[in-house]
């Protein structure tokens, strides 16, 4: 897929404090939708999945003291464009010590995009244990679904042209909290 | 990346450091109950034998199928005297199967870098002749930096037969790349001439063991045939492990934290003693179950991608 | 066949008009076929000391005849076939099959070398008298390949040719230091893992012949010279008076270990390419004459015996259609040194009257005629021999060879074969 260049037009989607908000939101929701988080782990997909699991925890934790144990899934491995690209370097694979088994299971991702990611990771999470179910929270969807998948907690739905692409940065991975939209017409 | 790995000497040190990540990644993958990941599905590793070597042979077949791809073994034991098919008609077999990787085991110094020549897909040195086994190297680095933490600055001993050993030349070559200092230790008759140019400058050479243990941080026996004998290496085997065997009284003159690594399969009593062997500082079964997960990343690294 | 060879300069002298008749150089006369030369030098017919026909035994690597027509095509008008041919080249019986294959070809003269020792094997001498006055009139023996390494039976050998003024050219390897060895032992050895072959096991073989040949009163003669090591005990030789000559290749004179590097076969050699140092200390010999001159060594090998591991390969490359261009590209148009290495001195030591002359009127007409301006690419399809093992496919070289003549006969003409 062609990404927009570098020097593309940009529009801030997400600034700084929307963002937390936004993990504030889900946070509640999870709370809301799992009765408190018992028997949940949260996994994120790296790169991005996972300091963002692990702020949904440390929010879970502030507003209702649960401590919900997180964890990350690297999907590389799974992936289905493996052979379409150069090699990629493996992320990590780290099981909470109490495992998965029985329990539920979010996966946590940046963006969802074509669900091919998400694809990926329900084979992976098959070959790491068997989870009672899998829901999926993510902080932007921005449509073109290419798979029959869809998320159980959306930060924000963002409309988007195939030409755009969405960018999340994190502050542990980026040094910034912000989502933005590069490329297309504007 | 690099399409084949025919030498160590393919291999930066970024390049060497990302197989060495990738092996951490696998083996953390390797201790769950489903071992089988699906990156290499529908690709085909042909392991081509024409020396007998049943732990190298089963470590990559071993790496290969976790990584889902359909293995081949392909054992061509064809002597240097006797000849069988010619290397090239083989190579040509091989490509019309759909080869993606060919791991080749061969009697004969640089036989991966003639395959290269005749098939499109990737080719893997599992031990060349005199040459070079680039993945004992790796799994011996990845040994070295699980047990001690790093290998920059890491002051490493290659004791024996160098001059034969594949092992070595391999080692030297990885190892200096990622910054340790190595210093080659035999019977002058068993280090190659030039070795230091030969193979990295940072290369130092010593005749004697004692004097280079007290300040090693990681000891490597190598394997001494007593063929070697007859040919007048050395005098007997009894004079070469008195003057470079690694005994009990050696080991104490090792630092406290330094580990003895040998490749195997081991002479025990000649260049290593049981003793030695079965420490807790020797690191000789971890090697072993470091290969598949070197290997493993080797495989993926070569062939996961485009 | 009667030529006029037109505006040809002899040894790079002012042009001037050459005429052929009856096989010998001519005084001017009328009715002359035109060879226009002008631009063209011409050389005395090359003489190689060292080529292999393989003719009889592995014909499928080259014949006499297509040995004599890559020679041709590289100026030469003789050349001396080694005797490592199966059956070898220990008898009479051979030798004169050799030679007389040599003649029906008709394209160089071939004259036979006959083994030292029967079948090569270094034990008992081969009836090396038989040969000599045998139709083959062999002069020069060798079992090159192998080295007569038996300390009396050399110094009987180098005894026994002086009854008809016969040469032992030893191929200097001391086999105890060699065996296993693939290349030179060094450096590039050590990186590639292959057993090394040193270079004092030349040189101790030559200090020991050029002794033995001192002491009998003998002629020794030292094929394919690699090391400056052993540059200077010919050097200190020849200043003691002692009668050695020796040739070296054009391989050698040009190509380094380091070529090595890609395990590709062809170039594996024996003596193995030796390291810049050799090269620079072999090309200084050449020209203050401690080497006599340049021989080929010509070693076609089928496809399959250089298409495999460099260890299976079998030892030798293809030299006799670019040996001429090399050593041009090494030491530039100087004719007189490239006459006296390529074609005087190598006639000398093989006892080859009519080869090597002055082109002055009554001479025999064996002569080659080269455009120095030209430079060619070197593609292995398009050599003459039956093989195809050039180290120096892709290499671009100066000099072209545009005509030979044998004995007033054209074997080449307009750079192609006439027969």
């Amino acid at each position: 897929m062609a990404q927009p260049r570098a020097d593309a037009p940009s529009k801030i989607i997400l600034a700084e404090s929307d963002l937390h908000r936004v993990v504030d939101r889900i946070a509640h929701q999870i709370l809301e939708k799992t009765s408190g988080a018992t028997g949940t782990v949260l996994l994120g997909i790296p790169t991005r999945g996972v300091p963002l699991a692990h702020r949904l925890a440390a929010r879970i934790h502030a507003f209702e003291g649960v401590e919900v144990p997180v964890g990350s899934l690297d999907i590389t491995l799974y992936r289905d464009d493996l052979r379409l690209k150069a090699t990629r370097a493996l992320g990590r694979t780290e099981l909470p010590p109490g495992g998965i088994d029985g329990l539920r299971v979010i996966l946590v991702d940046d963006v969802l995009f074509s669900g091919r990611s998400v694809r990926a990771a329900l084979d992976a999470l098959n070959d790491v244990g068997r989870p009672s179910s899998v829901q999926l929270a993510v902080l932007v969807d921005r449509g073109h679904r290419q798979l029959p998948i869809r998320a159980d907690y959306v930060g924000k739905n963002i409309p988007t042209a195939l030409s755009e692409s969405v960018k999340v940065t994190l502050t542990e991975t980026d040094g910034a909290d912000e989502v933005k939209l590069l490329g297309g017409l504007s | 990346m690099i399409k084949h790995l025919r030498s160590a000497a393919d291999l930066d040190a970024a390049t060497a450091t990302l197989i060495l990540d990738t092996a951490a990644e696998m083996a953390a993958l390797s201790g769950r109950e489903v071992k089988k990941l699906p990156a290499l599905r529908g690709r085909t590793v042909v392991n081509l034998f024409y020396e007998d070597s049943t732990r190298t042979r089963i470590s990559f077949e071993a790496a290969a199928k976790r990584l889902s791809a359909d293995v081949i073994n392909f054992s061509a034991k064809g002597s240097s005297v006797s000849k069988g098919e010619s290397l090239k008609d083989t190579a040509l077999t091989l490509q019309a199967m759909g080869a993606d990787a060919v791991v080749i085991r061969h009697w004969a110094s640089g036989a991966p870098h003639r395959l290269a020549n005749w098939v499109d897909g990737s080719v893997v040195n599992a031990g060349d002749g005199t040459h070079e086994h680039p993945t004992q190297a790796l799994l011996d680095a990845y040994t070295m930096r699980s047990r001690l933490g790093r290998l920059d600055g890491l002051r490493v001993a290659i004791v024996g037969d160098v001059l034969h050993s594949r092992v070595a030349r391999s080692n030297v070559l990885l190892l200096t790349t990622l910054g340790a200092q190595v210093t080659v230790v035999g019977p002058p008759t068993l280090i190659p001439l030039d070795v230091a140019a030969a193979l990295s400058e940072k290369t130092q050479v010593s005749f004697d063991l004692d004097a280079v243990l007290p300040d090693s941080d990681v000891v490597m026996m190598l394997r001494v045939q007593t063929e070697r004998m007859q040919d007048s290496y050395f005098p007997s085997a009894r004079e070469y492990s008195r003057r470079y065997g690694l005994d009990v009284s050696r080991l104490a003159k090792m630092p406290e934290h330094a580990i003895v690594m040998h490749p195997g399969p081991m002479n025990r009593g000649m260049e290593i003693a049981p003793e030695v062997a079965d420490s807790p500082r020797s690191t000789i079964v971890e090697q072993v179950a470091n290969g598949v997960s070197v290997r493993m990343a080797v495989l993926y690294l070569l062939l996961g991608g485009k | 066949m009667a030529y006029l060879i037109k505006g040809v300069s002899i040894l790079g002298a002012a042009p001037t008009d050459l005429f052929i008749k009856d096989g010998v150089i001519a005084a001017p006369f009328e009715g002359a076929e035109v060879v226009d030369a002008g631009g063209l030098v011409a050389l005395p017919g090359l003489v190689d000391v060292h080529t292999h026909l393989r003719e009889p035994g592995r014909e499928d690597a080259e014949t006499v005849e297509t040995g004599s027509r890559a020679a041709a095509l590289g100026g030469y008008t003789a050349v001396c076939a080694m005797a490592n041919t199966s059956p070898v080249a220990d008898t009479a019986g051979v030798v004169e099959q050799v030679w007389r294959l040599g003649r029906e070809a008709g394209l160089v003269d071939v004259q036979p070398i006959g083994a030292v020792t029967v079948g090569l094997a270094g034990k008992q001498m081969a009836e090396l008298g038989a040969m000599a006055s045998s139709a083959a009139n062999v002069r020069i023996f060798s079992d090159d390949g192998f080295c007569v390494a038996d300390p009396k039976l050399m110094r009987r050998a180098l005894e026994y040719v002086k009854a008809f003024d016969g040469v032992i050219a030893q191929h200097a390897e001391e086999p105890r230091l060699t065996e296993g060895a693939q290349m030179h032992e060094g450096e590039v050895s050590t990186r590639l893992g292959l057993t090394g072959w040193p270079a004092v096991a030349e040189e101790a073989i030559i200090a020991r012949d050029v002794l033995l040949a001192e002491h009998v009163g003998s002629r020794l003669h030292v094929c394919h010279v690699s090391t400056a090591g052993s540059v200077e005990v010919l050097r200190q030789a020849k200043a003691r008076g002692v009668r050695v000559t020796a040739e070296v290749t054009p391989h050698h004179l040009l190509l380094t270990d380091e070529l090595a590097a890609g395990y590709d076969p062809v170039f594996k050699v024996n003596p193995p390419l030796r390291t810049r140092k050799d090269v620079e200390a072999l090309r200084q010999a050449l020209l203050d004459g401690v080497i006599d001159v340049v021989a080929t060594d010509h070693a076609p090998h089928a496809v399959q015996d250089k298409e495999c591991e460099w260890a299976h390969a079998r030892p030798g490359m293809l030299g006799l259609e670019t040996a001429l261009p090399i050593v041009l590209s090494i030491y530039g148009p100087q004719w007189e040194l490239i006459a006296d290495r390529m074609s005087r001195a190598p006639a000398r030591i093989a006892g080859l009257a009519g080869h090597g002359g002055d082109l002055t009127v009554g001479s025999p007409a064996n002569l080659t005629l080269v455009d120095p301006s030209a430079r060619r690419v070197v593609d292995p399809s398009e050599l003459a021999s039956r093989s195809r093992n050039t180290p120096y496919a892709g290499m671009t070289l100066p000099g072209r060879i545009v005509a030979t003549f044998l004995r007033g006969e054209a074997t080449v003409l307009d750079g192609k074969a006439v027969k």
